[in-house]
């Protein structure tokens, strides 16, 4: 039996203050989103065409390539916080849970960089 | 494990538009999610080459796919807006019953209006013909 009052027992062992780093850095990730998302779907949208040299021709072009690893990168993260939220809401066997969140955050990880790496690809590319 | 209420508790809940926007929102977000991994497919595809693109493209421009972007592009706009409906939340305004009533109706709206207006430019006739 311990002589430690209940003060003493809690006193140093506050929240680490971390609890909402994933809550706002999901805001972070909308806020970002608003023009990078919108700006990706203009610039794509507004194209003459989607055949093979008008999108390198496009990705080439100085801000694109920019943008969409922004865009990319952003997206997947925000993505990840959220698909997070809503395995954490629905999921509750444990296990289960835990390897859903390990699957989705690799997943999340992989198709961030395969963006990102073809995105260079393309735009930093030799000949066409 | 003991038997404790786990949240969220949705059949506790009477159905109520509200509750109809947080969830639709949460769909949309979900399907968008799915949707990245369609523009990564795209983009591996351009960075495969001349070929590999051709390829892609081929299953890519099939009929069904019409559908898809629809839905990809409502689930965007949708997620956009209401996304800034909660950032707006977030600093404390419009928490009231009357103005949540209000900007989920201007949600609607705006997204309906947006997704027919973009849709309609998307599936032009002779868009993107090349």
């Amino acid at each position: 039996m311990s002589l430690r009052g209940p003060l003493g027992r809690v006193l140093g062992r506050g929240s680490a203050k971390q609890g909402v780093h994933e809550w706002w850095l999901q805001r972070l990730t909308s806020i970002a989103l608003v023009p990078l998302a919108v700006g990706f779907a203009v610039s794509l949208l507004t194209l003459p065409a989607l055949d093979y040299a008008t999108l390198v021709g496009w990705m080439r072009h100085g801000g694109t390539a920019l943008g969409l690893v922004l865009f990319v990168l952003v997206a997947a993260r925000h993505s990840q916080l959220g698909v997070r939220v809503v395995i954490e809401d629905y999921v509750h066997a444990s296990g289960l849970k835990t390897l859903a969140l390990v699957a989705t955050n690799f997943a999340h990880v992989l198709a961030a960089a395969a963006a990102v790496f073809a995105i260079l690809k393309v735009a930093l590319g030799g000949h066409l | 494990m003991p038997e404790r209420p786990l949240s969220p508790h949705l059949s506790v809940y009477k159905f109520k538009y509200t509750l109809a926007t947080s969830i639709l929102n949460r769909f949309a977000g979900l399907g968008l999610s799915l949707g990245f991994l369609l523009l990564v497919y795209w983009l591996v595809a351009l960075a495969g080459g001349a070929r590999a693109y051709a390829q892609a493209r081929a299953l890519l421009t099939l009929g069904i796919f019409k559908l898809v972007y629809v839905l990809l592009l409502a689930a965007f706009v949708y997620h956009l807006v209401a996304g800034v409906r909660h950032l707006i939340w977030d600093t404390g305004r419009g928490l009231e019953r009357a103005s949540v009533r209000r900007s989920a109706w201007v949600v609607a709206t705006v997204s309906v209006v947006v997704t027919v207006i973009v849709a309609y430019w998307m599936l032009r006739p002779g868009a993107y013909a090349r």
